[in-house]
């Protein structure tokens, strides 16, 4: 009978030892993806590569500057379109629990949380590319908006739901009107839940490719406007990494540095918002 | 002279900082019930549940003093050896929902891993079942899962699982707390079944039920083990002021 | 003014509603020619030649079912592990800090850096394996894919299995340390067959990432219509033959094929997040 003890103990023992060998393991990738990426990028960035276009192949230097800008005007309307229609959205869910129209909303929020992203991008393609007979910004903006979309709506219902009935009752029994009370006293309350959720959904589509392959589509100019293709980080990335010229690997190597800061800067700032400006109860 | 099993001697309990049980002595006799009753916060639960030596899987608890088990202390010997000569039976019933009700009676093997013939196997569970009383009420549906009890029929189950491993002593943590009056009052007339056969310690916050069920009572207050006599004698000429204070219902 | 609010809601919640009926639709309308033309044989086709018009998705549906399981399968330990280690051995605690953090991460980084970081540091490594194994050295293939994909998906079943493991009552694991197991043992009889749904709902959910992942996969995978004979040979999965060829569809049945394989990858995608969901939320109100 001891000796079975001691055995039992023994395997209980090698068990946590390899659960933690295995968890310690996956860090590895992790950071050996990030050192490496921090190793090849860092010596490609420079002044004139954040200002600079990308220069024909063959000729040395150039720069991001066209994808820099880009990638910021295609997220800041994405989340121009997203975030109002996915708050209100998560206001409806969260205000309506049991309606009909509520459950399907629910259903169809799921379903495109689900959605592959490249599948968002050829509809759109058919939606806004082929209507307006050219790539642009604006289709990959609607693109990606539609992929923040069910992230704004789960964060905003979820944190309204967690609110007090209680706080909405005392707004009532104050005489507001219903959409003071939500607007004036609900979401303040729940203010950062709801926007990190927004942060959250910009820090995941910011590096976003597939959807824009067919909607943005990339632009070897530097462009502002909307209306036409325009060049993003992770395009450029894709586009650059999988050609033959060293140049523009080294332009992708910088890029990606550049992406992974903006990415995860964007995941720190998502915690700090959900730390520091929480409402406690 | 009733010979001793269980004796606890400068015992101390701790969580953390938190000195939790002061200096406790105590001896049981073999084929006794014993009660622990005190107020909530007392120390009766933390010190029960150093007997089987659960206490310590809290993060930060520690002990001092000897717990001996027929004269053999038992933090010397190793806690999975103590938990088969020890047993408990908790609050809630807490029956394994994924296992039927065959297999939680035997779960204590089971999860051993000590390997058992079938048929000593269904020996074991239908004795374990019938000394908990439970046998003529489950033995057509042993292979269902537990859930369908009811919270007294559970917690005999529970019994059946802790007394399927012979343990020497059997300790039960407030075992009626959750349960309806009928349910309580089948699982006090069973207690007095399994003394035959077991040592019982059992915790309570119900005066009346020490009254009725055991044979000694430890009285605990603010950590302390303030009176330890007969139950009789307890309740009829407590020595202590505070233990006739409680008794008496100034505090609870 | 009320009034107008709520009714600026329902149409809110309306609108989202059509908007997914839409995409469905549009995906169907966009196939439409070929599933007229190609039947059945869409799916069961063997050769993809667009030049010769023969669209055959075979090829393209064994490379999206190899790389997703092979990812699985060499993910779902670690999954497991991390969900053990953070859900048992270290629920708090600076150590679970940070590997929580880092599990974060790892699903934030995105998949065009792990396809290019693929691209330049995995696949060397997988032809000097393949050269000692003797067989092709092409570096990219199925088998890489697997790799950078099983990194990616990790997360996922690992945090959802962890919210599971610590929802398991101490009433029941108490029971079994009373009974004399060991901390294996509990963890083995008590903890993982009452989480085992929810584990379950963790392996659905990161398997639904693996299918819909694109430009990590399609870095990697070498980009090739032919049927896959062993795992160390380049192939395609239905997102990356879209993301290769889609803009360069010159006929209407070349584009209508490559929209009927979206629909299936939307299709199956889908279903399998919502087995998924469905999973989670029956867990959490029972």
């Amino acid at each position: 009978m001891k000796q079975n003890i001691k055995y039992r103990i023994g395997k209980s023992k090698f068990f946590k030892f390899m659960v933690i060998l295995l968890a310690i393991l996956c860090t590895v990738p992790l950071f050996v993806i990030l050192i490496y990426i921090l190793k090849e990028g860092i010596t490609k960035i420079n002044w004139h590569f954040l200002v600079n276009l990308p220069k024909p192949v063959g000729e040395t230097g150039g720069g991001i500057a066209n994808a820099l800008v880009g990638s910021l005007l295609i997220v800041f309307f994405a989340a121009l379109i997203a975030i109002p229609i996915g708050i209100m959205g998560g206001i409806y869910l969260s205000e309506n629990r049991k309606s009909w129209l509520a459950n399907w909303t629910r259903l169809a929020v799921d379903v495109l949380q689900g959605t592959p992203s490249i599948v968002v991008g050829i509809v759109i393609y058919f939606w806004i590319v082929k209507p307006l007979s050219t790539f642009s910004a604006l289709s990959g903006s609607v693109a990606l908006a539609i992929m923040m979309l069910p992230i704004v709506v789960r964060s905003t219902e979820e944190t309204l739901k967690l609110l007090p009935d209680s706080l909405k009752e005392a707004g009532l029994a104050l005489g507001l009107p219903y959409q003071r009370v939500i607007l004036r006293i609900l979401l303040p309350c729940g203010f950062s839940g709801v926007i990190s959720g927004a942060i959250l959904a910009v820090a995941r589509i910011a590096g976003e490719t597939a959807p824009l392959l067919f909607t943005a589509f990339g632009n070897p100019y530097f462009s502002t406007n909307i209306l036409k293709p325009m060049q993003s980080l992770p395009l450029l990335i894709f586009n650059y990494a999988t050609s033959p010229y060293d140049d523009w690997h080294n332009l992708a190597w910088g890029a990606a540095l550049i992406l992974l800061i903006w990415v995860l800067l964007l995941n720190i700032i998502t915690k700090i918002t959900t730390r520091r400006w929480k409402v406690q109860f | 002279m009733e010979s001793t099993i269980l004796k606890a001697i400068d015992f101390d309990a701790y969580f953390g900082e938190n000195h939790a049980v002061k200096k406790v002595n105590i001896e049981i006799p073999k084929n006794n019930v014993v009660a622990v009753m005190g107020p909530s916060g007392c120390g009766k639960t933390t010190f029960l549940r150093c007997i089987n030596r659960m206490h310590e899987l809290i993060e930060g608890a520690t002990t001092k003093g000897k717990m001996l088990l027929n004269n053999e202390d038992i933090y010397e010997m190793h806690p999975i050896f103590v938990r088969h000569k020890i047993g408990m039976v908790f609050q809630r019933p807490n029956p394994f929902p994924n296992l039927s009700i065959y297999d939680n009676a035997i779960a204590g093997y089971k999860l051993n891993g000590m390997k058992i013939a079938k048929a000593d196997r269904d020996v074991i569970v239908e004795q374990s079942l019938q000394k908990a009383a439970l046998w003529n009420e489950v033995k057509d549906s042993l292979h269902k899962k537990g859930t369908f009890l009811s919270g007294g029929q559970q917690q005999r189950l529970c019994i059946a699982r802790a007394i399927a491993m012979e343990p020497e002593v059997l300790l039960l943590d407030e075992p009626t707390s959750a349960l309806d009056p009928i349910s309580t009052s089948s699982i006090e007339v069973l207690l007095q079944e399994l003394k035959k056969n077991y040592t019982l310690i059992v915790v309570t916050h119900n005066m009346q039920q020490a009254a009725r069920v055991s044979d000694k009572t430890a009285f605990f207050y603010l950590g302390e083990l303030i009176e330890y006599d007969d139950t009789k004698n307890m309740f009829t000429n407590p020595q202590d002021k505070r233990t006739q204070n409680y008794i008496t219902g100034r505090f609870s | 003014m009320e009034k107008f609010f709520k009714t600026a809601l329902i149409l809110i919640a309306l609108s989202i509603l059509i908007l997914v009926i839409s995409f469905l639709l549009t995906l169907i309308v966009q196939s439409m020619p070929s599933i007229k033309a190609l039947g059945f044989g869409f799916l069961t086709g063997k050769t993809w030649d667009p030049v010769a018009n023969v669209y055959g998705t075979y090829p393209f549906l064994l490379g999206t079912l190899l790389t997703s399981f092979l990812a699985l399968l060499i993910s779902i330990p670690f999954s497991f592990a991390i969900a053990i280690f953070l859900g048992e051995y270290y629920p708090r605690g600076w150590f679970s800090e940070f590997l929580k953090n880092s599990i974060e991460l790892i699903a934030a980084v995105p998949s065009v850096i792990y396809g290019f970081w693929g691209l330049f540091v995995l696949v060397p490594l997988v032809r000097t394996l393949e050269l000692k194994l003797g067989v092709t050295p092409y570096g990219i293939g199925i088998f890489t894919s697997s790799l950078i994909l099983a990194i990616m998906i990790i997360p996922y079943a690992a945090s959802l299995g962890r919210e599971m493991i610590r929802m398991v009552p101490s009433s029941l694991k108490e029971a079994a340390y009373s009974l004399g197991a060991t901390r294996y043992e509990v963890i083995r009889a008590v903890i993982l067959p009452y989480a085992k749904s929810g584990l379950l709902a963790g392996v659905l959910l990161s398997l639904g990432r693996a299918l819909g992942e694109t430009m990590a996969v399609t870095m990697v995978i070498g980009n090739t219509s032919l049927i896959p004979k062993s795992i160390f040979d380049p192939g395609n999965t239905m997102a990356s033959v879209i993301a290769n060829e889609f803009t360069e569809a010159a006929s209407t049945l070349y584009l209508s094929s490559l929209i009927e394989l979206g629909l299936v990858l939307f299709l199956v995608t889908v279903i399998i997040n919502l087995i998924g969901k469905r999973i989670i939320k029956r867990f959490t109100t029972d």
